[in-house]
């Protein structure tokens, strides 16, 4: 090949970079065989500890829900994950079509007109939904209602401070808020007055974005029907694994209205000449590739193999099986809250608040009581006085359709001990 | 050949799948909820088998071109093979199942692989400190810029600009202005490389930093690289480097020594694991000692053989993204690091090199090469040559469509017109390089003779060429309530 060129070596390739900026080596161990390789990556793997789905109670954000083997078998297929971002449509119908289904899956579940591509996660979700709601409206201050999750919080702080947006705690909306964001339910599992704080946004004109657990929305109203102008959230329940935290998928859904501030990829119906349906990527214009600086968001690389998953999913669940997966799991979980109020000392956090199937659950010595749960096998709940002062001593459990009433004793069985 | 959506697809009649009732004794959440919490419309949820899930899925797999069927030459998108051992990695229960608020004891192994890929990205780059972040290129980009803004007001300096050359990938401008800079364009001389007049009149107190990829867009190695760094860091700003292309040179040189401050990483890129048709990437920023103390938290630290994640980083910019990045990301490329080692990452940039020089002999002459070689991992084409035919890059592309290679990058760099970017990756074996320039050949050939017929490709793909424009016009008609169809979704006709 090098005499096809007509150059006698490699070097004679790499003219254009100054000597002085050479090196002789990259100062890395040599490869390894596979064999030796997935040696290496197993001894890694095996220093960690996995705790069983049954016997997981903890969430905040990230919850083990069952995962159909159809979703592996989807995600699996080379012909999505070794293809890219389909700027040939032709060449691309499968990976387009599959996010025309995943953005009507969304906009189903959130009641809304229109949902994207995907996002990363569920923290910049938020952030980029903040980011369109302060164009929209010209505003500078963004109000986050309650207990958003503490880790979209920071993402929020992070994204908005290059750009002078100004992130405040808070339910009262002014004329300077241009969008009041609240979690249904909040990082504590507890359902929030989302109609009402819906109304207080649009009363003071800002926009109302809603930051929903989508497997919730198979018994919760969904924000398109009490008015939110958008609807983000994590995608992680929807059959990807918990993974140390990702990847996961972000989404996000608006009205109409707002379809042209969306950051990311659209995709949209479209026709050939012969009349034949095909999907296209479409309102570009928003895009950075088109756009530049002027784009709604700089995100190229979005999460779709995620979103894939999450389509597999849904698709697998319908509408009846996501609902007895919502419905089985808030059963579990009323099970288990009163079960855990009975302990001595032990009392809910709230208990005139609504849950789903994660709660606050005040216990005393929460250090030692999870250490004791840890060594029985058990991912006991979250703590969560590490991220809010005056939740000092408050548990979060949750519970879903893995914890089986088996598990369920076993946990009050260590915690009676 | 086409498939019908899921939602067409379903029957009301299909079971839903078997799953756990309760099986404890608690009422109903419909007995439970206030009514104004409770769903009124269920959600119009596609009804569907699993056999009939799977066959549709399959069919839309069958729809698409990628790596592990065709040659994928689009330019700086850096499509090469992803080892299937990566995949099997990221799947170990030890990495798969770990919750990310389990304890610091029982994630070692998490966290040293991760401690370890820092690590090696430190070496490949030459930085002293990575964040594993970011979850995409771009996002590591505005990353990069938020550290270095915070940088220049720890010192009492407000710089409000950051010099993008014109050639850049679009990425890197949005990323600038979502920082709250202003973007300022740098030219590009006539070879193709950053001008240095026009970077030395852009440059002022008020610029933050350039942003630079090298090779740039155009597969060329800035050789004023020293002088541009040299540049920049007189007038107080930082240089930062956009590794979409550092496929080019792992093991030959290194960012970090080019003097650049700041370096993110597209571990989806070049360092294996898959596009997933649009994501999940993963983008970590490598940084210098300066911008050390602005790193997003938590990082990964060591201390007498334990690792632990360190929150109290006072001057940090917070948190980028949830959690710790994509950890399932970082997972695959590790085990593509340990496979391949110092010497297989330093062969595989030199075959990259070696491929893209080699199809750009191949090419040049049949289709138009406006910069002068050598090339680094991908070159830049024109199809202008063909414009008296009435036949453009968009034909050329589609050309290839039909003759089974996915296309090159077209329209990209805009300092080209018609560009056709071509990158065709250590991948690829010479006689697929060969086999890809007689398909260029083919399709030059067949625009002098017959046009028009190239005009109507791709016709061996799904669908042909698809109306974006009337996409777009329905969307708005859509949009204005003229029209009921949403276009952005499938909905059930009469609803």
């Amino acid at each position: 090949m090098l005499a096809a060129i007509g150059v006698d070596s490699m070097d004679d390739l790499l003219v254009d970079i100054p000597s002085s900026l050479r090196i002789h080596e990259l100062k890395l161990p040599d490869g390894l065989s596979e064999l030796d390789t997935m040696a290496e990556i197993n001894a890694l793997a095996g220093k960690n500890r996995v705790f069983a789905d049954r016997l997981t109670f903890r969430g905040g954000g990230v919850y083990r829900r069952f995962i159909p083997t159809a979703v592996a078998a989807v995600t699996g297929k080379p012909e999505f994950y070794s293809a890219y971002t389909p700027y040939q449509p032709e060449a691309s119908q499968g990976t387009l079509q599959a996010i025309f289904e995943f953005q009507t899956l969304i906009a189903e579940l959130t009641g809304l007109d229109v949902a994207n591509a995907s996002l990363y996660d569920g923290a910049t979700a938020v952030a980029e939904a903040s980011m369109m709601a302060r164009v929209h409206t010209g505003r500078d201050e963004v109000l986050v209602a309650g207990y958003l999750h503490p880790e979209y919080l920071e993402v929020l702080r992070a994204f908005g401070e290059g750009r002078g947006m100004k992130v405040r705690r808070g339910e009262e909306p002014t004329a300077k808020t241009a969008a009041l964001v609240f979690q249904q339910p909040d990082f504590l599992g507890l359902l929030v007055d989302a109609r009402g704080l819906t109304e207080k946004a649009h009363a003071a004109g800002a926009l109302a974005i809603a930051c929903v657990d989508p497997i919730s929305l198979a018994i919760l109203a969904p924000p398109g029907e009490y008015g939110a102008d958008i609807a983000v959230g994590e995608g992680q329940q929807l059959g990807l694994a918990p993974s140390y935290g990702g990847p996961h998928v972000g989404f996000i859904a608006c009205r109409k209205e707002l379809v042209r501030r969306l950051p990311g990829r659209l995709i949209g119906s479209s026709f050939d000449s012969a009349g034949r349906r095909g999907f296209v990527l479409t309102l570009t214009a928003r895009e950075q590739h088109i756009r530049r600086e002027k784009a709604t968001s700089n995100i190229c690389t979005n999460h779709s193999l995620c979103a894939l998953a999450a389509s597999v999913y849904m698709t697998y669940m319908g509408e009846a099986g996501l609902r007895q997966v919502a419905e089985t799991s808030f059963q579990r979980a009323h099970a288990l809250a009163e079960r855990l109020a009975k302990l001595p000392g032990w009392e809910l956090a709230f208990p005139e608040r609504q849950f789903l199937n994660e709660f606050p659950v005040i216990v005393p010595k929460p250090g030692p009581v999870l250490r004791k749960l840890a060594r029985k096998g058990i991912l006991g709940g979250l703590e969560v006085g590490r991220w809010f002062r005056e939740l000092r001593g408050v548990v979060t459990f949750t519970c879903t359709e893995v914890n089986d009433p088996a598990a369920i004793n076993q946990l009050l069985e260590v915690l009676t001990s | 050949m086409s498939e019908p959506l899921s939602f067409e697809l379903s029957r009301p009649g299909a079971e839903p799948p078997r799953l756990p009732a309760p099986g404890l004794s608690a009422a109903p959440s419909a007995d439970v909820l206030p009514k104004e919490h409770l769903r009124v419309k269920p959600a119009d949820l596609p009804r569907l088998s699993e056999a009939e899930i799977m066959r549709h899925y399959s069919r839309l797999a069958s729809l698409n071109y990628s790596i592990s069927e065709q040659f994928y030459p689009l330019g700086s998108c850096t499509m090469k093979y992803n080892p299937v051992a990566n995949e099997a990695a990221a799947a170990l229960p030890g990495f798969a199942g770990l919750h990310p608020y389990q304890d610091e004891e029982t994630v070692q192994g998490a966290l040293e692989l991760m401690w370890r890929l820092e690590r090696a990205l430190c070496a490949v780059v030459g930085v002293d400190r990575v964040t594993l972040q970011p979850a995409a290129g771009a996002h590591g980009e505005w990353t990069a810029l938020r550290m270095i803004q915070a940088y220049h007001h720890s010192r009492g300096d407000k710089r409000t600009e950051v010099l993008v050359p014109d050639s850049a990938h679009g990425t890197n401008p949005a990323s600038a202005a979502l920082s709250g800079f202003q973007v300022v364009e740098v030219r590009s001389g006539r070879d193709g490389r950053i001008s240095l007049s026009d970077l030395e009149s852009k440059l002022s107190p008020r610029v933050a930093a350039l942003m630079l990829t090298n090779p740039n867009t155009l597969g060329l190695f800035e050789r004023e690289i020293l002088d541009v760094a040299e540049m920049v860091h007189a007038t107080g700003a930082m240089l930062y480097y956009d590794g979409a292309n550092l496929n080019a040179f792992m093991g030959v040189c290194r960012p970090g020594d080019m003097g650049f401050d700041a370096v993110h990483m597209n571990l989806h890129k070049t360092f294996t694991t898959p596009h997933g048709g649009g994501g999940p990437g993963a983008g970590p920023v490598g940084v210098k000692a300066e911008l050390v103390p602005f790193l997003p938290h938590p990082t990964v630290e060591k201390a007498d053989g334990h690792f632990k994640l360190d929150f109290r980083r006072p001057k940090s910019i917070g948190r980028v993204r949830s959690f710790y990045g994509n950890f399932g990301m970082l997972v695959r490329a590790y085990t593509y690091v340990l496979a391949m080692g110092g010497d297989g990452l330093t062969q595989a940039s030199k075959d990259a090199v070696l491929s893209a020089n080699y199809l750009r002999k191949q090419v040049d002459g049949v289709l138009e090469i406006p910069h002068h070689g050598p090339c680094m991992h991908e070159f830049v084409a024109t199809a202008h040559n063909l414009a008296s035919q009435g036949v453009r890059a968009l034909d050329v592309a589609k050309g290839l469509l039909d003759r089974d290679f996915y296309a090159p990058t077209i329209y990209f760099p805009l300092v080209v017109p018609e560009a056709i970017m071509v990158e065709p990756t250590e991948t690829e074996s010479k006689a697929t390089l060969d086999a890809f320039a007689e398909a260029l050949k083919e399709i030059v050939q067949e625009a002098k003779t017959n046009p028009a017929a190239l005009h109507e490709a791709p016709r061996n793909t799904p669908v042909g060429r698809l109306d974006e424009v009337g996409t777009a016009r329905r969307i708005t008609a859509y949009l204005t309530g003229q029209s009921e169809e949403p276009v952005l979704r499938w909905k059930r006709a009469g609803k």
